[in-house]
């Protein structure tokens, strides 16, 4: 039984009186990769920021963020500052808005070095370009006294993980990191991302919609929907044989490589997302899931050994 | 569901009392605001007058609500004065592009850099100064104001596909201006348009107050303040009333004004769902 | 960014231009008065015709246009009609109390809006921030004559502790000159104050919205570290843009503040000129005004470049 990075219990965020993520309970293991799995809409992003308690002040989260034996939730914001950055590092989606326009990359990069392993500037300037030199920016030199939108896109990105993963981190959430960046682009930052996270250790939770980044970059794998887990279990075991409808659905919808188009139409899911707070009651799926019957009304518990899924009628 | 904003409520009240009072002075007033009275000057606030008398003895509520009369007439003419020569420049600058763009936005920009009260100044220097100099210059002042906010708003809806589908029909850009470009601009104009009002209220007061504006027989708050001040000393009060009124009037139409925005933008809940 | 400069600069002297033509056809779109005015009742026709060749108004309007400029760009601002003193030196000397008044105000307005907007800014769902904004708003509705009186009331006439009006000269008495713009620039500042409070609380509002705010509080730093480090720079420059436009209103304030408090600056002689119908003064100041707020507005157009590298970029 490998160690446990994180535990999460019955995570529930509030947009007001509307629950975006509702009891939603995993667990990370200690240095491996957890990807998690949703569209726009299933609440990931908000699990996420829920875990370091950046959610922004109009929503509230409730439930249980395990780390060291401290419960994360309760802890006061002085706390939490030492532990972020130091031991829970996140990246973001958009590294041009996520970066500081207006402030060089050395800078930025240099900020958690200082702020927690009270290096001098001078000391921390040097860290920072041995890290932007680690995620292979070419010219490091000069690009530590760029500003972000002299960079690409890949080298913003890279300059963001240099930044997250300056303080080997336990723990680093990635929020879509290549959902904006070139195809070509994006395979490269990905191997970086595994590159990184196993020299240190670390432990990822890699959140995306994309189903082969989590493929290619993760072991175990986590699917949301409508703010509920539907299923879990290691990449082999879910994307072989998917047990919920929905990972089933989305699967299909992703067309093989080798197929000979258009031999069929693409397998859309029927109907779309619902909105926030419109998602039907009991499991969220069932209005547009070919298997569900009036017992679905009721939400599924997960269940399972291992390899779990939240379904009445989950696939064989 | 759209609430009414609080703020929108409170401007409506206080552009609502300015014009009841201004509009009730038509047909009465609780005395003769011109009847001179030397007997009663500085008069403190009581039951016969209930603000007081000036130093002629004349009753200052009386005067305050003919002055409303002023302040909304002045407000109203420099308000169209503006948008009518700033929505169409505006909106041509929009449509056509081009150097005639370049142009009015450089002739906008230099305008702006003469403050109405400047301008006032110059016109009441050239041409003696009077209420229409005022409401002129204020007016022509606040031309950009509205120059710049029609050709922004009118950039955005050009991009827009239903004018590129308006023209593929051979749409004139005379009609693609009064049916797509005024129509999609009326929100956003008729917020500058309080927030000009608030602005020509202040200076017509200032003008007054300095007498370029408004002639010394119509009652105007500006210039019953620079009356009030020479009797500082002796009735200190009668320089609050008017103060009071411009700044309650100014208030209410900038409250108004962000009012009328916060009802017309998008609220903040959907773009923190779109974010999950 | 040279090249960014001269065309700036190009922009500023066309704009320049553009306003010296309209003073000058707004003030001498009527001719003829001129002359009348400046001999009064003392006019008859051969007077007004003589007094016309020598100030040379027969000439086409371009000729003089030009003279004027010319004159002006020499420092010569031609001498008032009905004083016959020369405008120039009667500029300097007016400077010597419009200037520090101005500075004054200004200064009192930013020491109170930028704490105060900041305050707002960070707290704006709780009672400070609310209270502040509340404030601002009745602030901006307060023509800053009418605070000038008020303060006037209390501070001169009922507390005697400042003067309320006249000036002493800064040679005479220093302290005393000093005193006599303490309320004239309490009255600009306070009102100016207000409109600035707004600009910078909602410029802290929007950067606190901001994604890297965001990845700075992720890196570990607090709300207010984010702020300080990361924060404040994004949002000076909004906040500096404005104070361009500000000025605008905090120089045409100080014309009418000047006459509230009867102090004897450029906006007393402005307003007197423009009483007396002394043109060529009128004109004077009037264009010496339009050119500060161009020449600051291109200023400020510049440091908003500096401050923005993603600007200075192209």
């Amino acid at each position: 039984m490998t160690a446990v990075a994180l535990t999460v219990e019955n995570l529930t965020v509030r947009v007001g009186p509307i629950a975006a993520v509702q009891g939603v309970s995993f667990q990370l293991a200690a240095g491996k990769r957890t990807g998690l799995i949703g569209e726009s809409g299933s609440g990931k992003t908000l699990t996420a920021l829920a875990l370091l308690s950046l959610l922004p002040d109009t929503l509230s989260a409730s439930g249980h963020v395990i780390y060291e034996g401290m419960d994360l939730l309760t802890l006061n914001e002085r706390a939490l500052c030492r532990l972020r950055g130091d031991r829970l590092a996140m990246i973001f989606q958009e590294p041009m808005t996520a970066l500081n326009p207006v402030m060089k990359i050395g800078q930025q990069v240099a900020e958690p070095l200082q702020l927690h392993r009270g290096l001098s500037a001078a000391a921390a300037q040097a860290a920072a370009l041995r890290m932007l030199e680690h995620v292979r920016i070419p010219d490091a030199a000069e690009k530590m006294h760029a500003y972000p939108h002299q960079l690409s896109g890949g080298q913003r990105q890279r300059a963001m993980i240099a930044m997250a993963m300056a303080c080997s981190p336990a723990i680093l959430i990635a929020d879509e990191p290549t959902t904006a960046l070139d195809v070509t682009v994006q395979a490269q930052i990905l191997h970086l991302l595994s590159d990184l996270v196993d020299e240190h250790g670390s432990t990822l939770l890699l959140i995306t919609h994309d189903l082969p980044v989590v493929a290619t970059v993760c072991e175990r794998v986590i699917v949301l929907y409508g703010g509920h887990i539907v299923e879990e279990g290691t990449v082999d075991d879910v994307f072989s044989a998917p047990r919920h409808p929905y990972t089933r659905a989305l699967l299909d919808a992703i067309p093989a490589l080798d197929e000979e188009l258009p031999s069929r139409k693409l397998a859309a899911i029927p109907g779309s997302v619902p909105g926030l707070g419109q998602f039907p009651p009991g499991c969220p799926f069932r209005n547009r899931c070919p298997r569900a019957t009036h017992v679905c009304e009721t939400m599924p518990a997960l269940e399972g050994d291992g390899h779990r899924a939240a379904c009445w009628h989950p696939l064989p | 569901m759209r609430r009414v904003p609080p703020t929108l409520i409170a401007g409506g009240v206080l552009v609502g009392l300015v014009i009841v009072a201004a509009a009730i002075s038509l047909i009465w007033t609780p005395a003769d605001p011109g009847h001179v009275e030397v007997s009663q000057r500085f008069r403190p606030p009581g039951d016969a007058f209930a603000l007081g008398t000036d130093n002629l003895g004349r009753d200052v509520l009386s005067r305050l609500m003919v002055g409303a009369r002023n302040t909304l007439l002045i407000g109203i003419v420099t308000v169209l004065i503006a948008a009518g020569l700033g929505v169409p420049l505006g909106g041509i600058a929009a449509l056509y592009r081009g150097p005639f763009e370049a142009a009015t936005m450089r002739l906008a920009d230099v305008l702006l850099a003469f403050p109405a009260i400047l301008l006032a100044m110059l016109f009441a220097a050239v041409f003696r100064p009077s209420t229409v100099t005022a409401m002129a210059a204020i007016g022509i002042a606040l031309v950009p104001v509205f120059a710049r906010v029609v050709r922004g708003a009118g950039l955005q809806v050009m991009e827009q596909d239903y004018v590129t589908v308006a023209r593929t029909y051979g749409s004139g850009q005379l009609w693609i201006f009064a049916h797509h470009l005024l129509p999609n601009v009326g929100s956003v104009l008729i917020v500058q348009a309080t927030v000009a009002f608030a602005i020509a209220i202040l200076a017509e007061a200032a003008l007054s107050y300095l007498g370029l504006g408004a002639p010394q027989t119509t009652p105007s708050w500006g210039r019953m303040l620079s009356e009030a001040q020479s009797f500082l000393s002796q009735a200190p009060l009668l320089a609050l009333w008017p103060g009071l009124s411009i700044a309650l009037a100014v208030l209410g139409f900038n409250l108004l004004g962000d009012g009328l925005r916060d009802l017309l933008d998008p609220k903040l809940v959907e773009r923190v769902a779109a974010q999950a | 960014m040279a090249l960014h400069l001269v065309n700036r600069l190009g922009w500023l002297l066309a704009s320049l231009a553009l306003a010296s033509v309209l003073v000058f056809t707004i003030v001498n779109i009527l001719p003829g008065d001129v002359a009348l005015v400046i001999l009064g009742t003392a006019a008859t026709p051969e007077s007004v015709a003589a007094l016309r060749e020598q100030l040379g108004l027969n000439q086409p309007g371009w000729i003089r246009y030009l003279h004027w400029l010319a004159g002006v760009l020499h420092g010569d601002f031609g001498a008032s009609a009905l004083s016959h003193s020369d405008v120039g030196p009667l500029i300097v000397q007016k400077l010597a109390i419009s200037g520090p008044l101005a500075l004054l105000s200004a200064a009192v307005a930013m020491a109170l809006a930028l704490p105060l907007g900041v305050l707002a800014g960070v707290h704006y769902r709780k009672l400070p921030g609310a209270a502040i904004s509340a404030l601002s708003l009745i602030g901006i509705a307060v023509p800053a004559f009418w605070a000038g009186l008020l303060l006037a009331t209390v501070f001169a006439i009922e507390l005697r502790v400042l003067p309320a009006g006249g000036f002493v000269d800064w040679s005479d008495d220093p302290l005393g000159s000093l005193r006599s713009l303490i309320l004239p620039a309490l009255a600009l500042g306070l009102v100016q104050a207000a409109v600035l409070t707004r600009y910078v609380r909602s410029a802290i509002i929007d950067v606190q919205r901001e994604d890297f705010i965001r990845t700075a509080r992720a890196k570990g730093l607090s709300k207010w570290q984010a702020l300080r480090g990361h924060g404040f720079r994004y949002a000076a420059i909004p906040v500096v843009t404005i104070l361009g436009i500000q000025l605008t209103s905090l120089l045409v304030g100080a014309i009418v503040i000047e006459n509230v408090f009867v102090l004897p600056g450029l906006g007393r002689l402005l307003f007197q000129s423009v009483g007396n119908r002394d043109l060529i003064v009128v004109q004077d100041l009037v264009m010496l005004v339009t050119a500060a707020v161009l020449i600051v507005n291109f200023l400020v157009d510049l440091s908003y470049r500096l401050l923005d590298p993603r600007i200075s970029a192209r």
